[in-house]
């Protein structure tokens, strides 16, 4: 399960890995927008060039960010099965009460598709190259306008940045507390869904209890090393802004213009 | 002479329900460069009276003087960059994602700047002897390295006093000695003043100066060698005799004459060869 969360991140020093995270997390966003700029085969076609493109300078294999798609492929699949039987307009190949199959239903449902791995690829070179303290690093920083209007920015980063620091904690004593219970005859995973479900309250209410403590130790301890709020902190992680970023984002620049010269 | 902690007449209890004082009117005097031993058994208030002397809970009654300044909510804060505390659960007081980004969470609350903080962290890992570890998260290090890393982030703030809280008693064997041994180079080579609140008899047993905590008072101050004398009344307070003052009991009740004074288990071991040649 913490591969999932955590072993996303890997090691390397790619010219990706190396870019400024918060460069990284804005032009993620960003891409996620212009993602519906495309409408027709050439403007994805040229995402798509895009997307490989940065796949390669990461010196990442393909494998992994086809592995991304995975988890997502049920709520792809429903997608694309929308677009190709409700789809209207068009020639009609197919139809049979209220659905209707037609060329233009079944180009939609590509684009769809297209659409769902590029974002999920996009998505993926992210967390792949950046280590998720730095995406927390990368995340407050480009928030810190909203401290003007009393969002507190700090303490929602140290928040995360907490919370990514136990998850691995926490498995460890979700495994442990699950031993414990199995050795007093809890079974987990078997029998019907009510008891799947009741079996997983012996493991909540033990991990929540020692969820508190353990949060009450902490701030005991953050106080007693002089935590008091993040007014007046510096930042022992530097985040610095190089020449490749600027290049990215003026590479992106191009890319809408051509996206918008190209679409239909 | 003031001490670098000066406590008078101490009171404090966590509800006001409770009728019976958590500390009852403490009165302690801690030298400069000292190593103060805490012991008592379970819930007899040692760890209480830590987090009083750092301000993390507000006595009833009484005053608290840390190098001079007293201690009250404007001087809090000034008061606790004077005092390090190590918990006692490892994991329960790492906050940065990795062994740097923790030494140097301390630095940042104290708004230090990015420079010296990269100096301060290096040089607090190595007294710990962590350098190596500097990129390591946390579920890469063991429960003695990360109290190590504990150590050092406390190191890092520069304080005078470093307060031990039972930060030993979750460590495998090996990990608890090389923390002990830690807290004796703090002390003896470092200078710092040496606050260890244990449950562990061979810590205490390392000290200057043991005082005794049973139900909140204070009620027994002395060397370790006096302390541990008297065998059987500390296990009528609860606690552990060590184990070479225990074989001492043993050897004694079969008839065999032994050194009034306290031993530690290599003296011990050394005694008992010497003896058995002489026969």
């Amino acid at each position: 399960m913490d591969k999932m969360l955590l072993g996303r991140y890997i090691n390397g020093d790619s010219l990706i890995h190396r870019m400024d995270p918060r460069a990284k997390l804005f032009l993620s966003f960003y891409f996620i927008v212009i993602v519906f700029l495309c409408n027709n085969w050439q403007t994805y076609v040229l995402m798509a060039a895009l997307v490989l493109l940065f796949i390669k300078l990461s010196d990442i294999s393909l494998g992994f960010f086809i592995k991304g798609v995975r988890p997502l492929i049920w709520l792809i699949l429903f997608t694309v099965l929308l677009q190709i039987f409700f789809s209207s307009g068009g020639n009609v190949y197919w139809q049979w009460g209220p659905f209707t199959v037609t060329d233009r239903g079944l180009l939609n449902a590509v684009f769809v598709f297209c659409r769902f791995v590029l974002i999920i690829f996009m998505s993926t070179l992210l967390t792949l190259t950046t280590t998720p303290i730095e995406i927390s690093d990368g995340l407050e920083s480009l928030l810190k306008p909203l401290t003007k209007i009393k969002v507190p920015v700090y303490e929602i980063a140290l928040m995360l940045s907490i919370a990514l620091r136990f998850v691995p904690t926490l498995m460890d004593e979700t495994t442990k507390i699950m031993n414990a219970q199995r050795a007093r005859g809890v079974n987990f995973g078997e029998g019907s869904l009510i008891k799947q479900i009741k079996s997983v309250i012996p493991l909540l209410i033990p991990l929540f209890v020692s969820s508190f403590n353990r949060a009450e130790d902490l701030a005991t301890a953050m106080e007693a090393r002089g935590y008091h709020g993040g007014e007046g902190r510096t930042k022992y992680r530097k985040q610095e802004w190089k020449q490749n970023d600027t290049i990215g984002v003026i590479l992106f620049i191009v890319l809408t213009a051509a996206l918008i010269f190209l679409r239909s | 002479m003031s001490g670098i902690i000066d406590i008078k007449d101490l009171c404090f209890r966590y509800s006001q329900e409770n009728e019976e004082l958590d500390l009852s009117h403490i009165d302690l005097h801690v030298n400069e460069g000292e190593w103060l031993a805490v012991i008592g058994h379970n819930g007899s208030g040692k760890s209480t009276l830590a987090k009083a002397i750092d301000g993390l809970i507000a006595p009833e009654a009484g005053e608290i003087y840390i190098d001079g300044e007293k201690l009250t909510d404007q001087s809090l804060w000034n008061i606790r960059k004077k005092i390090g505390m190590v918990f006692q659960n490892p994991d329960n007081q790492f906050v940065g994602a990795d062994v740097e980004g923790d030494v140097a969470f301390g630095l940042e609350n104290q708004g230090i700047e990015r420079e010296e903080m990269h100096a301060r962290v290096k040089e607090a890992l190595e007294v710990v002897g962590m350098q190596d570890f500097a990129q390591h998260e946390p579920v890469r290090l063991s429960g003695g390295q990360k109290q190590r890393v504990a150590i050092a982030g406390v190191l890092a703030l520069r304080p005078k006093i470093v307060i031990f809280d039972e930060s030993t008693s979750m460590l495998d064997p090996e990990g608890r000695m090389q923390i002990i041994s830690l807290i004796r180079q703090l002390n003896k080579k470092e200078g710092f003043t040496v606050l260890s609140i244990t449950h562990d008899i061979d810590e205490a047993s390392l000290a200057d100066r043991v005082i005794v905590v049973d139900d909140g008072k204070i009620i027994d101050d002395s060397l370790p060698q006096d302390l541990f004398q008297k065998g059987n009344q500390l296990i009528e307070i609860g606690l552990d005799v060590p184990y070479p003052q225990r074989l001492k009991g043993e050897l004694a009740q079969r008839g065999i004459d032994l050194p009034q004074e306290y031993m530690d288990e290599g003296s011990l071991v050394n005694w008992l060869c010497r003896s058995i040649l002489k026969n």
